[in-house]
């Protein structure tokens, strides 16, 4: 937001204020590299320290705002000082969904979101010997696929029916549940947890409705992220499982903008429907298009949502978003660990998830960014190249 | 130290200094050189850290071999040209000091 602010030409002031004392940096390789100790944490970073000062954009680290004014313009911090503003931009991201049972509080019951966690759970990870992970989305099985990677026995447990629920078509659940399974991640599905065990304040053993018992060294819980919508509030702003933005990024009031994993805002494929998007793609671009309406350029937000998770040598690619799919093409054997998913609703294209077939989803991908869709005819038969398929507007 | 040349899509010229162990993206991206996004910072699932090596650098830096490189540098949005390079794929090292590379208008 602050580095397209300045590239659109804003001469003003730009102060940019985070809780964490680290300066901005890049999540995804929180749970992938960085988390197998293959990344430094300056590789982290987004900028080198110089850059910020040189563009003026003022960081303010470490600095918790706690309310806003938005009739006296004035971010008040948690220590009692005060920033003025004319104009507001809300990217508070998302905090993770914490584990309420008992047991929860136990030493080494650990979550990732920040520096920080990924830091606690490498030097956990490698002073452990059975992990559990609760959670089968995105972090949770990157997250075991880096454990096993470092020899760690690894239970994965999730209360749903299947993995990824959320985001992919059963075919692709299934996917990877045999994918983990064959490297040796044991998984258990539609299995909740009741309460976690523990012996001197530390984290002996999960225990599961089924009756199931899973002795545990190291708990890592990966059960979602809830937007961080206070501030919001307290400003008065609509606020609905995410501050409420539209197309431009504006909330309710036309001094703030917002973007990132704490909004919700019209889908760029379907308009009609309301979505939140955690990825770092909608980061980037909900804050550009923000940027443009601070900068009275407004422009509607229209790039095609993509989507990566990289776990093993099993590279995912998402191109679009598949929710309200009613038909799933497979392009490609998933037992080959090759293989694209590519869904519809009735002749519309909406996505396809590509596994370590990264050419299809760079044909997807600007298929979508066209508005084009693909024939269906010979879509699952790979002697018929996919951008033969592609059918224009 | 080695020093990079970026040729951003203005036609400014960015000397920025490099050290090896990064890639070509990295040191762009963090001194803030104007059009190399990396939106997914380095992991092959963007294209938009596409740059176009000089042609005297071709050699020295090497042409896209890799086949997830290829198969993402088609997914670039800008004209591919013989020195097209995604910028995350190209590691820093001394025998590069003075590499040019041009920053293509379109990235995203």
């Amino acid at each position: 937001m602050a580095v397209s602010l300045r590239e659109l030409g804003h001469a003003g002031p730009i102060t940019l204020v985070g809780a964490e004392a680290h300066a901005p940096y890049q999540r995804p390789p929180l749970s992938k590299a960085y988390l197998k100790r293959e990344a430094t944490s300056e590789s982290l970073s987004l900028r080198e320290e110089t850059f910020w000062p040189k563009q003026q954009i003022e960081l303010r680290l470490g600095v918790r705002v706690h309310e806003v004014d938005l009739g006296r313009g004035r971010a008040r911090t948690a220590l009692g000082g005060e920033l003025a503003f004319d104009r507001l931009a809300l990217t508070t991201g998302a905090r993770v969904r914490r584990l309420t049972l008992p047991g929860a509080e136990l030493d080494n019951v650990l979550y990732l979101r920040s520096l920080d966690d990924a830091d606690h759970l490498a030097a956990a990870l490698s002073a452990a010997e059975r992990i559990v992970v609760v959670g089968g989305g995105f972090i949770g099985l990157e997250a075991a696929a880096a454990a096993r990677s470092k020899g760690k026995q690894v239970t994965l447990v999730e209360a749903l029916p299947r993995l990824i629920m959320r985001a992919v078509a059963p075919v692709v659940s299934e996917f990877y549940l045999q994918a983990h399974r064959r490297r040796g991640t044991r998984i258990m599905l539609s299995e909740a947890v009741t309460h976690l065990e523990g012996r001197e304040g530390r984290v002996t053993g999960v225990q599961l409705a089924s009756g199931a018992f899973l002795h545990a060294d190291l708990v890592l819980v990966g059960i979602g992220i809830v937007p961080r919508t206070e501030l919001a509030e307290s400003a008065g702003l609509e606020v609905r499982d995410g501050i409420v933005v539209d197309r431009c990024a504006r909330t309710s009031d036309p001094r703030v903008v917002a973007a990132g994993d704490c909004t919700v805002f019209p889908s760029p494929m379907a308009p009609h429907d309301m979505v939140r998007l955690e990825s770092v793609q909608n980061a980037v671009d909900q804050a550009k298009v923000a940027a443009a309406t601070l900068m009275d350029q407004p422009s509607e937000y229209a790039a095609t949502p993509w989507f990566w998770s990289d776990q093993d040598d099993l590279k995912l690619q998402i191109a679009g978003l598949s929710n309200g799919f009613d038909d799933v093409v497979l392009r490609g054997e998933p037992l080959e660990e090759r293989f694209t998913a590519v869904y519809f609703q009735g002749d519309r294209l909406l996505a396809a998830d590509c596994v370590n077939r990264a050419a299809d989803y760079v044909t997807i991908r600007r298929a979508l960014s066209q508005g084009a869709t693909v024939r269906r005819d010979g879509l699952d038969d790979l002697s018929v190249p996919l951008k033969s398929l592609v059918v224009m507007p | 130290m080695t020093t990079i040349v970026y040729i951003d899509p203005d036609g400014l010229r960015h000397d920025v200094p490099a050290e090896a162990g990064s890639t070509v993206m990295a040191v762009a991206v963090k001194s803030g050189v104007p059009g190399i996004v990396a939106e997914c910072g380095g992991s092959l699932s963007c294209a938009s850290c596409h740059v176009y090596v000089e042609p005297e650098w071709i050699d020295v830096v090497g042409a896209a071999a890799d086949e997830l490189e290829l198969e993402m540098l088609d997914g670039a949005l800008a004209e591919l040209e013989p020195g097209s390079r995604l910028s995350c794929q190209v590691p820093v090292t001394e025998e590069m000091d003075g590499l040019v590379v041009r920053v293509p208008a379109d990235q995203i």
